[in-house]
Order: structure tokens, then sequence, then C-alpha cells
């Protein structure tokens, strides 16, 4: 599949959400854990060798299963192929904890949700629609119900 | 780079759905001639496929950090996805009708996922301060672990970068519906650069004067509601001079 990989390179090196050391292993059969450099950027994660400035790869979160494994341990895995796992290992719980929460809530389809969401909400207890003001209530990606 | 084109691919083609989606021309890289396909919208991913009923796209556009023209072109109905940077490919695109290409322009410029997260960001605020209260500006708004200090101009930058589409009709800033008090003078906000302050915090409405009396929904630990169960009549009188001061303040900055 062709793809704009200069952007994506681009993207590689914005801020991060999130980024640090981790030991990740591929779904590859005999792959073993290696350390990388994990990048979280918008729905993005890209995984670094440690002494590279361009990313091995990037994962694009959606439709994709955030499980915690054994100690320390997550996996992330997607949803045709739900057995093909990668899984990182983290330094700690907490840390491993934080990183599940975050890359559940890096997808695009979650941010879509919270917005309608809190429309919603926001229309419920004022009987405004919060997003009129910003001209974009018709917007086929901001509604409730099924698009196109 | 490897990317995980097999759930890229299931991601594009399965029944989840498109934020648009129809057939456009696309032109080539090196040679200029235009090839249609269809291209699906999901997220802030375009992907394109040769024919409509094609398994698998050709390829894919990520469109972070892109913008949309339109394009002063021989074709009709052209626009353009450009990104910054040396060397950046700018897709040109062709659409079969007016309505098609309004239609693409629109839902392209917004579909980073960047924007999504200022638009959510903004309602979780504004949501937050009307359960717990301004709390003296925009204080409230520090309490969050990912704290994200609003951009003075993001969110006009992002409409900013809209092409002159048929506008939508000037709305007064938010404030004027829950404003119960008419202003006779007051011009309808139709740029958007007064729903900032000067400080680059966005400029919220005052609170509405009905408000849910449960204390439940509006929550136990807000200081400034915990100790009003007391009486309705006190809680009245409290937000009303709450909503004076708010008033007060932004007519002064306005």
């Amino acid at each position: 599949m062709r793809y704009n990989e200069r952007e994506l390179l681009s993207l590689a090196r914005q801020p991060a959400e999130k980024a640090a050391e981790i030991l990740m292993r591929l779904p590859k059969k005999g792959s073993v854990l290696k350390k990388r450099l994990v990048k979280l950027v918008v729905n993005f994660l890209f995984y670094f060798r440690t002494d590279e400035s361009e990313p091995i790869g990037a994962l694009l979160l959606e439709h994709c299963r955030i499980a915690k494994e054994e100690e320390n341990v997550f996996s992330i895995s997607f949803i045709e192929e739900p057995e093909r796992k990668y899984c990182f290992e983290c330094d700690s719980e907490e840390q491993c904890r934080e990183w599940i929460e975050a890359l559940k809530r890096a997808s695009y389809e979650f941010m879509r949700r919270s917005l309608i969401f809190y429309r919603n909400e926001i229309q419920k207890m004022t009987g405004k629609d919060p997003l009129e003001q910003f001209g974009i209530s018709e917007e086929a990606r901001f509604q409730l119900g099924t698009r196109k | 780079m490897k990317l995980n084109e097999r759930s890229l691919a299931f991601y594009a083609t399965c029944d989840s759905p498109a934020d648009n989606a129809g057939f456009l021309y696309k032109r080539g890289e090196r040679h200029t001639a235009y090839h249609r396909r269809w291209f699906v919208l999901k997220g802030n991913m375009l992907f394109y496929f040769e024919e409509r009923e094609s398994r698998e796209p050709v390829g894919v556009i990520v469109l972070e950090g892109c913008t949309v023209e339109l394009c002063d072109s021989a074709e009709e109905f052209t626009f353009a996805i450009r990104f910054s940077g040396a060397k950046s490919r700018t897709y040109v695109l062709a659409a079969e009708s007016q309505a098609a290409m309004e239609s693409w322009v629109k839902s392209l410029s917004r579909a980073s996922f960047d924007y999504m997260r200022l638009v959510v960001r903004e309602l979780e605020k504004q949501l937050e301060e009307m359960r717990w209260g301004p709390a003296g500006g925009c204080g409230g708004c520090q309490g969050s672990p990912t704290s994200w200090k609003p951009k003075p101009s993001g969110l006009e930058r992002s409409l900013e970068r809209l092409p002159p589409l048929p506008a939508v009709l000037p709305k007064e800033n938010g404030c004027a519906v829950w404003n119960n008090v008419p202003e006779a003078d007051r011009p309808p906000d139709t740029s958007g650069c007064s729903r900032y302050d000067s400080e680059g915090n966005p400029r919220l409405p005052p609170l509405p004067l009905r408000r849910r009396a449960s204390s439940s929904e509006v929550g136990s630990t807000g200081a400034a509601v915990a100790e009003s169960t007391s009486t309705f009549c006190q809680l009245h009188e409290r937000y009303g001079r709450e909503v004076a001061q708010l008033r007060q303040d932004w007519l002064e900055r306005r």
C-alpha cells in the first residue's frame, strides 16, 4: 500500500504524547524482546532502535485492542487478527498501566466518541449544541447516529 | 518504515462508517494525467482504491498536518492537499461536481487528529466549568494531568485554513443565547477572533442561570458548590452574582 512516508516520518519527529524506552516484541514467530524507543504521536505508535532517529515502524492505533498480559507486560493486537500480538515489557506495573491508559485513548475513534459524549452532555445541560459556535454541528464525523 | 498494512487495509474496508466517500480524480505524481479512484475518508486517513469494489486500497494519505486548498486549474472542481516542508508532495484531486468538491474540502480540512483533539478539549473544559464553576478564570483547566494550554489561535487557524465556501451564517458568540439581557449594539461575531481573550484563553459564556439543582450531578467536591446545599434561594442568589460578575468581565474584555 502506498503512503506518504515523508509526512509520516515528519509526524514521528513531533513532540510525543508519551515516549519511553520499552522492550518490544513483534508478533512474528521466533521474535524476541528488543529494547526500543516507543513514541505515541496522535493515533500512531512509532518504534525506533534506541540509537536511530528514524523509526523502524509505525502502528496505526485504530480498531486495536490493548490488553494487560503478565506482570509489567501489555500487548497491542488488531481486531482482524486478535492472536497476532505486539508485546511490550515495561519497567514497572505503574508504567505498564500508564501506557495501557494512554493507548486506549489514542485512537481517533475514541476521540470521536468522547466528543459526541461531551456534546450530548452539554446539550442536555444547556439546551444548546456547543458545536454551533464553531460552525461544525452538521459535520458527518460529529453525528451520533450512523454516518455515510 | 514498516506500517501495519494489513490492519490499515482492514480499517479501510471494514464496515465502520466513513467520514466521506466517493470518486475523485487524482493527479499522478510524475505524469499529470488524472486517474479516477474511489476515496474513503476515515478519521485522519484518506484511503484510495482502484475501484469501489476493490478489496484493498492502492494507497493512503495520512492527513495529519495538511492544509487543503482550492486550485486554480484548467480542470474543474480541483483542490489540493498540501503538506509543509521541502520536497513534500502535493496531492491534486478533482471532484465531479461543485457540491462534491465543497464536501470533500470541508471534511478533509477538519480531518486531523489534532483538530478533533482541540474540539474535544474545548468541550471538556466547557463541561468542567459548567459542573464545577469557573473557579477564578481559567484556573479550572490547570487540573488535568495532560494539561494542555489552549493555543490562542488554534481554532481560528483551523478555521482560517478553510477556503471561502458559502459561509456559515454569522453566529453570535455563544454568550448571546445565554445572556438574558438583550444587548442592543453588539455586532455579530463572524471572524471568531474574539473567542479568545488576551491571555489566549477561550472566552466562555456566563453560566446559564438555569441549573440542575441535583447536588449529585454538580458534584460533591467542588468547593463552590459544597457549602450551598441550604436553600435554593441562596444558591440562586450566589449563581446570580457569579453570572453578573462574569457578564461584567466579558463585556469589559470585548
